[in-house]
């Protein structure tokens, strides 16, 4: 096998499975250790470094670490980084003098976003304190963007949104209201040095069938939903039809019920294995008395005299992988009003096709790694450049656009991205000894505490989430592993003693000959059961030539193997990812 | 000493024997021995041949005397019997332990110097009765725990870390075995698990006194340049005298099949052990030729490891003796200990 090449930043990087799912790679274990000591306003500002909006995210993020936190490999669930992320923000003190400063003397160039969604904030949270101006336009009268007019406010509080929106206009955002902006033309023809195109996806997808427009009672959820939020929409009928099982449609039965409906039915095609929405998110609409019914295809709206009456479906039969389904009957479900959540689509009618800017049908064509358009100077980011997708999603575009603006304006090639690099810092202290808490502890994943059943829908905005109490945050802070704190080699100080094969409670290092991958991991201590976990092989020991394999797999971190090894070929030592951003490599959990 | 106690993780690819136990059901609590020391896999090669033998650990008694070595008995199957003896004493309370009650797994653990020094004059004998045991002596040509004088298993030009040479030969507890009649031989090397883990599992099945002399290195102390017991020394000299394979006990056995230089002994509990010579001449059961291939191989300076000598066929402790099949313990006391007129019985004549 290849001796792994743990110089390359990547190699550790993956081994913190949290921090390699982020979109933007927020150093998890690092806030959450800070957590566990009290630090609370350190612990935000580690996120705040990467994500920008930890309060916002630590109510509402799609939380992609989460499967893949070590963790649940290790006792079935992962650690509840979400709500500790919401701890941190929830406790945490004045912020003020963390931010930066923003220069008086700005440097002549001008940036226009449209768009007051997440992803036009943070380009302007990271251009700002680089001496841009930013000009930002807005079509409502509130900025936000679908985290205001679409996530309803018993999931997140607009208090809560209010004070991360506002530390960054107040960082001197030229913010304008009520500014649709209509023709990207005039636009580009107002010299702005590049435009940064936050507008999101803003067209809920459309279910033309028999009587849709012959009622008033059939909503488009994701406008239904802006306005509930902007007070224009304040009640609906008793039965509710929602069609969809994504996460807008969560957020549409469950606002169903606080606007006096009673009987609330969610409406799948699929079987529940194949159900858009997020298990938790599911479960917290279930838990409010949503009835779920899956296998059931609209076909058409009952409309009688201009009222809606119903709505008419298929009950479908599916194959195992519901891939092909035959029709068992029709079945008529009486109704008042119908929500459509089916989905959004990007639409631009206010960019002009003949500005050069290449569009693929609908969509423009944006670089991946750059998020430039065709145009030099237009950058996308967030729903806009590749459809609907989660806040976290934007942020970590917009940090791209935003580096990618400043090499614009710096005159350097877009495509060229400052590099990723880490630190490695040695944990230990002393024999045995270990600056992080090594121990390993059991405890079993701690269950958010809900507002109860019969308080809950007094008022549409009151928080469901409880958060976490003092003796639930420090139960949880201790089921991080420590991923970061990394078994670092060094393949000539081992005697072969094999010690450190002995002490892993998980049997995951192996000294084995060498061979082919195959034939190295038919070897190992312990069946390598995870493919997509990384192997580390030395590179040749010194006494027999063979290698030092470990299996990342379910490493808990416990730091035994370097503890037990008499010649510290094995060392813990803490990784810190140093991501850059736009300006200059900030080191992540620097503070 | 370690931070911490290694952390009992359940996890979903963690394996199960028969008995439903992982192999941490078969540790011990932490090891407090230096970092590094080769007693510590000696340790681990023995949890995980019980593990795989599926031993209930109640079935097992775990005895020692004094030493680093004798510490290790707490450092596995934490659900078995115990006896840490006097420095030397092991045999003796082995013997003892043995008579009473033959359905135990005894596991003994000693060192070169608990064996070879204070305890020799007990170990002659507890190989003369051939007392059915596991008896593994971690070798490490020095006194660990009183900070590394050498003892009797020094080679005569091994040095002490200061330098200064050994210049009284050696006993080789090997040879000695062979003179006092031992059944079963064999020499391990703790960096070796491969090797070792069967060797342990064929001794545990083998009945009478087996005797496995691993090379388990002193890191503090003796695993220096000038050492003839180190790591690195027994690497270079390591010279497999055979393979070995253990075949647990099973309804069809293929051990009736020959191949060519491979010996296959049908154990006592129907299991069996596959020896195969690695010099082609090498013969597992000619007591004669072992001895003769120890001499050479000493003389030139070679660590002869694998089984070295299985004898499955010479009575064992019970069988000399003619002893009761049951464990003293199941005996009813009245009959045990039938009174003083039955006594009196005895003397009239
Ligand atoms: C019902 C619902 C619930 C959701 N829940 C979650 C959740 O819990 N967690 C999560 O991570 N994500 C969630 N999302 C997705 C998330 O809200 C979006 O992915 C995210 O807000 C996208 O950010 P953005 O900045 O790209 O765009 P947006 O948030 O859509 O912001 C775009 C802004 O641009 C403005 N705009 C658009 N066109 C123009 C124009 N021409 N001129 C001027 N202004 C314009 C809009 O008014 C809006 O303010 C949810 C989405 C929906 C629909
Ligand atoms: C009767 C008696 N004499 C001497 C000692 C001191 N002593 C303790 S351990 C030991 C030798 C241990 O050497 P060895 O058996 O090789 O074990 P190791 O520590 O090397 O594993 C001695 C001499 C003692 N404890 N009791
Ligand atoms: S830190 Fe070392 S001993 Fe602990 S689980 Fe990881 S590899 Fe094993
Ligand atoms: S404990 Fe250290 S010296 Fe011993 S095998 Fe492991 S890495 Fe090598
Ligand atoms: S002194 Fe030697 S024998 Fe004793 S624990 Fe340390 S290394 Fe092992
Ligand atoms: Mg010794």
């Amino acid at each position: 096998m290849k001796a792994t090449d743990t110089g390359d930043p990547a190699y550790f990087h993956r081994v913190v499975d949290c921090q390699w799912a982020c979109p933007a790679h927020t150093d998890v274990p690092e806030y959450i250790r800070l957590i566990a000591q009290g630090r609370f306003t350190d612990a935000y500002m580690v996120n705040r470094e990467s994500n920008v909006f930890p309060a916002i995210l630590g109510r509402t993020c799609d939380r992609p670490c989460e499967p893949a936190c070590r963790r649940e490999r290790v006792d079935g669930t992962p650690v509840a980084i979400c709500r500790l992320k919401r701890v941190a923000a929830d406790h945490r003190d004045d912020i003020g003098e963390r931010l930066p400063a923003i220069p008086r003397t700005k440097n002549g160039r001008r940036i226009a976003c449209v768009g007051a969604g997440p992803a036009s904030l943070t380009v302007a949270n990271d251009l700002l304190p680089l001496g841009y101006e930013v000009a930002m336009f807005e079509q409502h009268a509130t900025p936000g963007g679908l985290m205001r007019t679409n996530i309803p406010s018993f999931r997140l509080p607009s208090r809560v949104l209010d004070e991360e929106v506002d530390v960054i206009l107040d960082m001197g955002v030229d913010i304008r209201y009520d500014s649709p902006v209509t023709s990207m033309r005039a636009l580009l023809d107002t010299g702005y040095d590049a435009v940064f195109i936050g507008s999101g996806a803003p067209r809920g997808k459309e279910l033309d069938l028999p009587g849709r427009h012959d009622t008033d009672r059939i909503h488009v959820g994701i406008d239904w939903l802006q306005s509930i939020a902007f007070g224009h929409v304040d009640t609906v009928g008793e039965r509710v039809l929602i069609i969809g099982v994504g996460n807008t449609a969560m957020d549409c039965c469950r606002s169903s019920l606080r606007l006096g409906g009673t009987d609330i039915r969610v409406m799948a095609r699929r079987p529940r294995p194949f159900f858009k929405a997020s298990s938790w998110e599911l479960d917290d609409a279930e838990e409010e008395g949503v009835h779920i019914m899956v296998n059931h295809a609209p076909k058409r709206f009952v409309v009688e005299g201009g009222r809606l009456v119903g709505m008419e479906f298929e009950r479908l039969e599916w194959d195992e992988n519901a891939r092909t389904s035959s029709v068992i009957d029709t079945v008529l479900l009486p109704c008042d009003d119908v929500i459509l959540a089916i989905g959004q689509d990007n639409a631009f009618p206010w960019i002009e096709r003949d500005l050069g800017m290449n569009f693929d049908g609908d969509v423009p064509v944006v670089d991946k790694t750059t998020m430039q358009s065709s145009l030099p100077n237009v950058f996308f980011g967030g729903d806009s450049a590749f459809g609907p997708k989660n806040i976290i999603w934007a942020v970590e575009q917009a940090h791209q656009a935003a580096i990618s603006i400043h090499n614009l304006c710096q005159g350097l090639a877009v495509d060229e991205r400052p590099p990723v690099l880490m630190n490695l810092m040695s944990k230990a202290m002393g024999l045995g000894q270990w600056s992080y808490h090594n121990d390993y502890n059991p405890a079993h994943r701690q269950k958010m505490t809900h507002v109860e059943l019969t308080n809950r829908f007094r008022a549409l905005d009151i928080e469901v989430e409880l958060g976490f109490t003092a003796e639930q945050t420090a139960r949880e802070v201790q089921r991080c592993l420590n991923c970061d704190i990394e078994t670092v080699f060094s393949a000539p100080l081992c005697i072969e003693c094999d010690a450190c094969i002995d002490v892993c409670p998980v049997q995951c290092l192996t000294i084995t000959a060498d061979g082919t991958e195959t034939d190295v991991r038919a070897r190992l201590s312990a069946p390598a059961v995870n493919p997509a976990q990384s192997l580390f092989a030395s590179s040749a020991l010194p006494q027999t030539g063979r290698l030092m394999i470990k299996d990342e797999d379910l490493c808990v971190h416990c730091g035994l193997c370097a503890e037990r090894c008499p010649t510290a070929a094995w060392d813990m030592q803490k990784f810190t990812l140093l991501l850059p951003t736009a300006g200059l490599a900030v080191p992540m959990g620097a503070h | 000493m370690p931070s911490i106690e290694k952390p009992p993780i359940q996890h979903p690819g963690l394996r199960r024997n028969s008995l439903g136990l992982t192999i941490h059901d078969y540790e011990g609590s932490m090891s407090t021995l230096c970092a590094g020391c080769g007693h510590d896999s000696v340790t681990a090669a023995i949890v995980h041949a019980l593990w795989e033998m599926e031993t209930p650990p109640h079935r097992i008694a775990k005895l020692s005397g004094i030493g680093c070595s004798a510490k290790t008995t707490a450092y596995f199957a934490r659900g078995a019997h115990g006896f840490n003896t006097a420095h030397g004493r092991m045999a003796t309370i082995a013997t003892g332990a043995a008579a009473a009650n033959r359905d135990l797994l005894y596991i003994g653990i000693s060192g070169d110097g608990d064996s070879l020094s204070i305890g020799l004059g007990h170990l002659a004998h507890l190989i003369r009765r051939n007392v059915r045991m596991v008896y593994i002596i971690e070798n490490n040509g020095v006194y660990g725990l009183t900070k590394g004088q050498f003892s009797p298993s020094a080679d005569v030009g091994s040095t002490t870390k200061r330098g200064d040479p050994n210049q009284v030969p050696p006993i080789d507890p090997m040879s000695l075995g062979l003179s006092l009649g031992a059944t079963f031989l064999a020499r391990g090397f703790s960096g070796d698990k491969r090797q070792l883990v069967p060797i342990i599992k064929a001794a545990a099945a083998h009945r009478g006194l087996a005797l496995i002399d691993v090379i388990s290195p002193c890191v503090t102390f003796n695993d220096h340049e000038g050492s003839t017991k180190s790591y690195l020394f027994t690497r270079h000299h390591d010279t497999t005298a055979t393979e070995s394979d253990f075949v647990p006990p099973a309804p069809e056995i293929v051990a009736s099949i020959p191949v060519e230089g491979v010996v296959s002994v049908t154990m006592h509990d129907g299991s069996v052990l596959r020896v195969r010579s690695v010099p082609d001449d090498y013969d597992p059961t000619d007591r004669e030729g072992v001895a003769e291939h120890l001499r050479r191989a000493h003389a030139a300076g070679d660590v002869v490891t694998g089984l070295l000598y299985i004898d499955e066929s010479s009575a064992d402790l019970h069988e000399m003796h003619d002893t009761t099949d049951q464990p003293l313990r199941d005996i009813p006391f009245s009959q045990l200990c039938p009174g003083s007129a039955v006594l009196a019985g005895f003397g009239v004549r």
